[in-house]
């Protein structure tokens, strides 16, 4: 009962943010909105690469909702296909940075000895290069294209995640059901899937969020400099690139992706913090 | 508190040595390597030998590593594949405009996130807060580039105001000249450096007003301003400070976006070329080159943090 | 001046209440209080039983989301209902000063012993520098700390925690206030040195003339210290009278559970500890009547209706039950016997 009563008491915080923070609520809606876009988008009447060389350029009209590209494509189409690889670019790259930064994050925590110590310095190392130099470096040697990308991506961002876990793995298997279940004779491995993972869930899930807003703009920055996806697939960035010849002539196709990126970005954060509202009562719940 | 940094210190040079050798061996995995820029199709399989043997090559790995970590030390950077300059003279040419971009951004950036933040947190939820929190949050989740664009499209194009390319005018050496084209990339860097410090800085302000000495200060008759410049001020202030430290690979590769966008003559637009060109020698120069900055850089940020935070001072 | 007025405290019918989010918390619901010079009061009560944010209502300390109404506040003869805030604040820290229970976080970690200590001083005296400190010195000597001087260049964390405390107590001192308010001084304390701070605390009360208000949970701290005590629970309250009164001849069905909760040595040990069943009640969905009524023996229908008026039973003692003292000794002696038939009954079979 009493969790029950923790539960609803954690989404009247949860609502009682929502009640105060319109741009909480902005945020929901325009991922669902955004989402659902993405996952319909072969469904509905688009052409992202009809190309029309009657109407090259062409400022938003009713027409063409949000303008023609350089070549007379579909913009609004360009926007959403672009926003499908964007995102699912942020989803894969998030999942795979977390399967990597929980199993090393849980193991190092976990064993901790020489096994941590090796750990951690593979983490330093790789913490010490500067993220974009050493995204770039890495997609050199990958062919250019949407799963290299996702590749290069997950495989360099877990460290943070990885770290959190640890140390919360590391504060964790010391509390007695663990020790209980150590001395009961539980394997290593039920130990970590049954007790330790599901323990960490709540920075899992909160540090999920944020991993998928950093990769959306890692994407958009790595295509923006041309090695990330390349033609004819599209991203945001990808499109911002080729705006960026088109900037004095059509500053809508500047604008819009742009505008994209920094809602998504913005819009995953918060849910990031919302769901922290969820998990970590305290941090909102401060009488003092 | 010596024996710590001295410990510091010698832990950080393995930590080096480990990435130059994965450096090192990541472009020695590299599908191409540097005697293809130096040959043509056309010479003969001697010749190829020949050079193969004046550059090294024909040696064992670990010696060729030797031999470049040697000359990395001396300063010979080794040359470039594709147009065959010397990267040591590249550089030196080139961070010095990386840095005349970056440090007036940065301080700039530094000083205006510290102003804001402890602003906002000492306001907490209150409109000013609102206010700064939420350019913070969106000033995260704008990408850096497109606020170039923007920006050059209105003080470029719109407005023709400023120059967007580039540092000097051709052929025009003034001051004024540089000025105008410093404005722009100073600006968007500036803003893209201001919202990570300040959300830092205000949720640090934050907890501090939350801790019980600031009760205690006012149940012994401190005034807010008090409570601010004399408490809560330096608190926050000591860690931001030793974060300084790690700003140090900002000042070369800070900027590879911002110099892209407006050609400005620095690292970014170097690395760019040179990764768009597959450069080995010129990427594994700057791999190396910034990483040692954040090896440095962290270190130098433990080590005021040392000096600065007397509860670690007399610790240690 | 200061002869002339003998009231240290007096306050009618406080209330704090909190606002967070959209809900309201009151924390004291309507408390009144009166303190003469010369007393040393405590005022006791389990967590939460707003014990604490009175007097820091007192003191004007709690946060912004906080509204204290009340008819009367005044501490020395001045009126703090219609005083400025910056009056209020030079009175924080000179005529009264308050310490806290955690003297791990009371000082910012960042600056030296001396550091707070000369702040203090010439925020409220005009002194030079060189003179705080030497002011600054023979405080720290006061309350007994060894070699004050080369403690005063120390960092909080360099001190233990019964040092901290006295520190806190010097530089409560450092301006000679009339009224100190300890809340819960010692809680945090190791038992050795509990001991130790509460003399320290009843020796500057005679010596420095200052008038002590101890907040705390635990009944057996005061016995030796307070004269006056102020049991509180729910926010309310319900029992007030001289120490004597309060340990021979409780009135309130709480004061007797927090008496039965205390270890006593002279009866032998023989006697069992009874801790109170419960919870303490919610404040943010207060029930309508007696707050103790659902933890209390005697509760009855009545209990539940409307708080209970205050029954004054001596010129110093009151208390807010409906039963009377002797009532609640009759129920009491009742039920034993019927408990003690039942268990003989027992025995029989």
């Amino acid at each position: 009962m009493a969790v029950s009563r923790s539960k609803k008491r954690r989404i009247e915080n949860v609502i009682e943010t929502l009640k105060h923070d319109k741009a909480a609520i902005i945020s929901i809606i325009f991922l669902i909105v955004v989402i659902i876009l993405s996952l319909a988008a072969p469904f509905l009447p688009l052409e992202p690469n009809k190309t029309d060389i009657a109407h090259m350029l062409n400022a938003p009209s009713v027409h063409h909702w949000f303008g023609t590209d350089e070549v007379g494509r579909d913009y609004l189409a360009r926007v959403i296909y672009g926003g499908r690889i964007s995102l699912l670019v942020g989803v894969l790259a998030m999942l795979m940075s977390v399967c990597i930064g929980v199993t090393i994050g849980t193991v190092s925590g976990y064993f901790g000895g020489i096994i941590d110590a090796i750990l951690m310095r593979i983490v330093d190392v790789m913490q010490s290069i500067p993220w974009l130099v050493l995204v770039t470096v890495i997609s050199i040697f990958f062919k250019q294209g949407l799963s290299s990308i996702i590749i290069v991506i997950g495989f360099f961002s877990w460290m943070e995640i990885s770290r959190l876990v640890r140390a919360e793995i590391m504060s964790i298997k010391e509390r007695e059901y663990i020790l209980y279940a150590e001395f009961s004779g539980v394997s290593r491995f039920l130990i970590i899937i049954r007790h330790l993972i599901p323990a960490v869930l709540p920075t899992i899930i909160i540090a999920a969020t944020t991993s998928i807003a950093n990769a959306i703009m890692t994407e958009s920055s790595l295509s923006f400099l041309g090695i990330g996806i390349q033609e004819p697939m599209s991203s945001w960035g990808k499109l911002l690139q080729s705006a960026q010849s088109n900037l004095q002539n059509a500053i809508y196709m500047a604008i819009i992706p742009g505008l994209l990126i920094m809602f998504t970005i913005f819009a995953f954060n918060k849910l990031g913090n919302l769901i922290r509202i969820y998990v970590e009562p305290r941090v909102t719940d401060g009488t003092k | 508190m010596a024996k710590y940094i001295v410990k510091r210190i010698l832990s950080a040079i393995p930590l080096l040595l480990i990435i130059t050798i994965i450096c090192f061996f990541l472009i020695n995995l590299a599908p191409y390597d540097a005697i293809d820029s130096m040959t043509t199709p056309k010479m003969s399989e001697e010749l190829v030998q020949m050079i193969r043997e004046k550059y090294g090559y024909d040696q064992p790995v670990y010696i060729q590593y030797i031999r470049w970590l040697g000359g990395l030390l001396n300063g010979n950077f080794g040359y470039s594949i594709v147009n065959g300059t010397n990267i040591f003279d590249d550089l030196v040419s080139r961070i010095p405009n990386t840095i005349v971009l970056v440090l007036p951004a940065y301080l700039a950036a530094y000083i205006i996130s510290i102003v804001l933040g402890l602003l906002a947190g000492s306001h907490k939820n209150k409109r000013l807060d609102k206010i700064i929190d939420g350019y913070a949050s969106l000033g995260i989740a704008m990408p850096t580039f497109w606020v170039a664009m923007l920006l050059i499209y209105i003080f470029g194009y719109k407005l023709g105001l400023l120059p967007i390319l580039g540092m000097h005018t051709v052929g025009v050496d003034t001051t004024a000249d540089f000025l105008r084209h410093f404005i722009l990339p100073f600006v968007v860097l500036t803003l893209s450096f201001i919202p990570d410090n300040l959300r830092y800085v205000r949720s640090s302000t934050i907890t501090q007003y939350s801790e019980d000495y600031v009760m205690v200060q006012r149940a012994f008759g401190a005034s807010k301003g008090e409570i601010m410049f004399k408490h809560v001020c330096k608190n926050v202030l000591l860690p931001v400070i030793t974060k300084l430290g790690m700003a140090l690979p900002t000042l070369v590769t800070g900027a590879v976006i911002t110099e892209t966008v407006f050609s400005w003559p620095g690292v970014g637009p170097y690395f760019i070329k040179a990764i768009q060109g597959m450069d080995y020698p010129i990427i594994m120069v700057v791999l190396v080159l910034s990483s040692t900055l954040v090896i440095l850089g962290n270190l130098l940020s433990d080590i005021l943090y040392c000096i600065t935070d007397p509860r670690i001072r007399k610790m240690r | 001046m200061e002869n002339k007025n003998h009231v240290i405290l007096d306050i009618e019918n406080l209330t704090a209440a909190f606002q967070i989010h959209k809900s309201r918390v009151v924390a004291v619901r309507g408390v009144s209080l009166y303190m003469e010079d010369g007393d040393i009061l405590a005022i006791v009560g389990e967590s939460g039983s707003g014990k604490s944010v009175t007097m820091k209502s007192v003191m004007g300390i709690l946060g912004e989301n906080a509204q204290v109404k009340a008819d009367k506040l005044e501490v020395m003869g001045k009126d703090l209902l219609k005083l400025s805030e910056k009056e209020i604040r030079s009175m924080r820290g000179s005529d009264m000063a308050m310490i806290f229970q955690d003297p791990m976080t009371a000082l910012n970690p960042l600056k030296k012993i001396g550091q707070h200590m000369v702040e203090v001083i010439r925020r409220h005296r005009k002194v030079t520098k060189k003179e705080a400190e030497e002011i600054a010195v023979e405080m720290l000597k006061k309350v007994g700390i060894p070699s004050p001087e080369s403690r005063m260049n120390q960092y909080p964390h360099e001190f233990s925690g019964g040092m901290r405390q006295r520190v806190m107590i010097a530089m409560a001192l450092c301006s000679q206030p009339r009224l100190l308010i300890a809340d819960e001084p010692t809680t945090a304390l190791d038992v050795t040195i509990q001991a130790q701070i509460l003399q320290l605390l009843k020796k500057l009360s005679v010596e420095e003339k200052m008038n002590i208000i101890l907040i705390t949970h635990d009944l057996g701290v005061v016995a030796s210290l307070a004269r006056k005590i102020a049991v509180m629970y729910g926010g309310l309250i319900m029992e007030q009278g001289t120490t004597e009164e309060i340990f021979y001849h409780p009135a309130h069905p709480y004061t007797r559970a927090l008496l039965h909760a205390i270890p006593k040595c002279e009866s032998g040990c023989r006697e069992r500890l009874e801790p109170i069943p419960g919870h303490a009640p919610s404040l943010a969905d207060p029930p309508a009547g007696c707050p103790f009524v659902t933890r209390c023996s005697f509760a009855c229908q009545e209990c539940r209706k409307e708080i209970p008026k205050m029954k004054q039973y001596s010129e110093t003692q009151r208390a807010r039950c409906i039963f009377l003292p002797e009532q609640l000794d009759e129920l009491r002696d009742k039920r034993q016997k019927a408990d003690r038939k039942e268990g003989e009954d027992h025995d029989g079979k």
